[in-house]
């Protein structure tokens, strides 16, 4: 009881053989979409590693440049594999090569959909991960005398300005930390040493922001310090103005954006898998339905094409006694010399046996 | 004396015409490249429309845009030619077309040239207009509560971030404008009012510039205020802070911005010029060689040139049909009789 049986006619067989070997070069070119899609990503996210603590997002960038290369590959082969099927003979060449062929596509498919339903998965890690950077990027702002650290001021600047937000949460992040460095501070003033002390830590805090939090749709010069004290500006309410800074915090900002770029990542991927899922399809039609022309001898002739010959079940326990026999094997001396053609289960095999 | 003169055996006639068939189509590509390259350079400058007092500049990609398209449609009449030029029954049709067609591609792909040239020639004009444009742009960059000046503060804002510059020719510029609306001042206090008394025109001048003239890769935090003051900051001279704020003037950066973009083009639109040229020279030669060829005798060998006579004659024989034209109006003779005279300019390059 074969799954999913269709008829075809040496016309149907001929047109779905040159559909697919067209599909399998739209598919190629899919391919290419992917891998380069996959290597945007890649870049966007080493752009912004300074901002992402230690976790890993490499192996799912990783697997869907991978992925995207593997899909050209196979699909080129594809492609020519269906060139040749219109022909009989030319048939015969790929007659082996075609059911291992399916096999790996169908696995390969299998992968390309972990690695798009793996974009979805990263939000979490994400958030956290940018949470974190984002803390230690702000805590060493101030040391762009330190090696290794000079160039987080720079980055963080970029990033507000850029991605037009301010701090962690929002602004008041910047008022529990000392962004200003010591070496720009006169500690022979009262008014610096007494903030020094008026902390445990010794930071000198402010209520005040860096410049790159200003926001550009202001009417009114921008106001980065002394942003609580309503008194210290003329025509000033600290808590109704909120056209002076940005008012969006850059965890936020940065979780959005790449959050939008992984499930825009994720949809693709998941199209091009349907596409590389429907073409294996035809592959296995025009395959099963080649095989049977060859068995009845007439390639003229009407030929049943299917997805599997028996039905779910008896395949798989087929297959199992296959392997099952497989372990055994060692212990039989002659069974049938290495690539002779045998008929195992209605389907043509080369015997894989040697000789012992 | 022909003009550079050319035997054209069959064979030779038939690889011309397959060849220049082959070369037209990748002129018609060159020439949407040019279009896309108009397009392209033509958003630029409109969105910095707003910095720029006129649009004189902006004749550049216009011709690049009209050339573009014009140079796509003569393509395709071209490899139309070469195509029907192998078969001797479609060829006749445009025996009478190729001349006008001929002058109307070359005033077209001489377009291409002045556009070049324009865009060198007009750097002093974009100059002024950038300096005008960005006068106006820092002096109404307080006016956010006047309509039609209300958005200058955030496209200055913008581009001096975007641009990484300040002021019009250097930071000092922002000291001789307020840029501080009157709103936003209190004029009870001492200071304020000294400051407004200070200058004829009544106007709160501060040795300070806005946010965005600040330099993020600077180390320390921005200084933007009493920037001419060195005891107001601790650890801080002016004459040698280089760091703080943004060095160049946004003049300068938008001249450097065009100026680069204009030298990118500058290359792709010579090269659109020779392939056109090419084309142009080659079908003249095709089509010259053609004219001896009839119905009957079609493998016959010809001989093609670019002009019948050499370039002064042809020359003298265009101002005397001119001159004849211009007189014998009335007469309506026909003086466009003879295709081998026509006006085939002095554009050309001498022999």
């Amino acid at each position: 009881m074969a799954v999913l049986r269709v008829k075809f006619t040496k016309g149907q067989r001929d047109k779905l053989a040159q559909m697919l070997w067209l599909l399998n070069w739209v598919s190629v070119m899919t391919g290419i979409i992917l891998f380069s899609l996959g290597l945007f990503v890649k870049v966007e996210f080493s752009k912004k590693e300074e901002l992402m603590a230690d976790r890993d997002f490499q192996p799912v960038l990783n697997l869907l440049i991978a992925v995207g290369l593997i899909a050209c590959i196979i699909n080129l082969l594809g492609g020519k594999i269906c060139y040749d099927c219109v022909d009989t003979n030319k048939f015969l060449r790929w007659k082996l090569l075609i059911l291992p062929y399916i096999i790996c596509s169908f696995f390969f498919t299998g992968c390309m959909l972990v690695g798009a339903l793996m974009c979805y998965s990263m939000q979490e890690e994400l958030q956290e991960s940018l949470a974190e950077g984002l803390r230690d990027v702000m805590r060493y702002y101030k040391d762009t005398d330190s090696p290794g650290r000079c160039f987080l001021k720079h980055t963080m600047d970029l990033l507000q300005i850029q991605f037009q937000c301010c701090g962690n949460r929002d602004h008041r992040d910047w008022f529990h930390i000392q962004w200003i460095s010591n070496r720009y501070l006169d500690m022979s003033k009262r008014e610096v040493v007494d903030r020094l002390h008026s902390n445990v830590e010794g930071k000198y805090l402010l209520d005040s922001v860096p410049f790159s939090c200003c926001n550009t749709n202001s009417p009114r010069p921008c106001i980065q310090y002394q942003i609580t004290n309503n008194s210290a500006h003329f025509n000033y309410d600290y808590l109704t103005e909120d056209l002076n800074l940005w008012k969006r915090g850059c965890h936020q900002a940065l979780v959005e954006y790449y959050t939008k770029l992984m499930h825009s990542t994720g949809s693709t991927g998941l199209l091009i898998w349907l596409f590389e899922l429907s073409i294996l399809t035809g592959v296995r039609y025009l395959q099963t339905a080649m095989e049977n022309v060859l068995r009845q001898g007439d390639p003229e002739s009407e030929s049943d094409g299917w997805l599997l010959e028996n039905s779910l079940v008896e395949t798989a326990r087929n297959n199992f006694n296959i392997l099952k026999n497989l372990g055994k094997i060692n212990q039989i001396d002659t069974i049938l010399p290495a690539g002779q053609l045998t008929m195992v289960n209605g389907r043509i095999q080369q015997s894989c046996i040697t000789v012992l | 004396m022909a003009l550079l003169k050319i035997k054209l055996p069959f064979q030779k006639r038939v690889r011309l015409a397959q060849g220049l068939w082959l070369l037209s189509w990748v002129a018609m590509f060159s020439g949407a490249v040019t279009f896309a390259v108009g397009i392209l350079l033509k958003t630029e400058l409109v969105r910095r429309e707003e910095v720029m007092h006129n649009n004189d500049i902006h004749i550049v990609p216009n011709l690049l845009m009209v050339v573009g398209l014009a140079s796509v449609g003569i393509n395709i009449c071209a490899g139309k030619v070469c195509q029907d030029s192998l078969d001797t029954s479609r060829f006749p049709r445009w025996k009478t077309v190729l001349i006008p067609f001929f002058c109307v591609s070359l005033f077209f792909t001489t377009m291409l040239l002045i556009a070049m040239a324009l865009s060198y020639i007009l750097q002093p004009s974009l100059e002024e207009s950038l300096k005008l444009g960005l006068k106006n742009g820092i002096r109404f960059y307080k006016d956010t509560d006047t309509p039609g000046r209300c958005f200058q503060k955030e496209t200055i804002d913008r581009l001096q971030m975007e641009f990484q510059c300040c002021g019009n020719s250097n930071y000092r510029d922002w000291f001789e404008v307020q840029w501080v609306n009157n709103r936003y001042l209190d004029f009870t206090s001492n200071e304020v009012k000294d400051r407004v008394r200070s200058n004829v025109d009544g106007r709160y001048l501060v040795d300070g510039v806005p946010f965005s003239c600040c330099n993020p890769a600077s180390p320390r935090p921005c200084i933007q205020y009493q920037l001419l003051d060195n005891t107001a900051h601790y650890n801080y001279e002016h004459q040698t802070e280089e760091l703080n704020l943004h060095g160049r003037g946004c003049r300068q950066a938008l001249l450097n911005h065009y100026r680069g973009l204009m030298n990118t083009i500058g290359p792709g639109v010579l090269s659109a010029f020779l392939m056109q040229m090419s084309v142009l020279l080659g079908l003249r030669y095709l089509q010259t060689s053609m004219q001896a060829v009839g119905q009957e005798n079609m493998e016959v060998e010809t001989e093609g040139y670019i002009l019948e006579k050499g370039v002064k004659e042809t020359v003298k024989e265009l101002k005397e049909e001119m001159s004849r034209f211009f007189q014998g109006q009335v007469d309506a003779a026909p003086p466009a009789a003879q295709p081998k005279a026509e006006p085939e300019k002095a554009a050309m390059p001498a022999s």
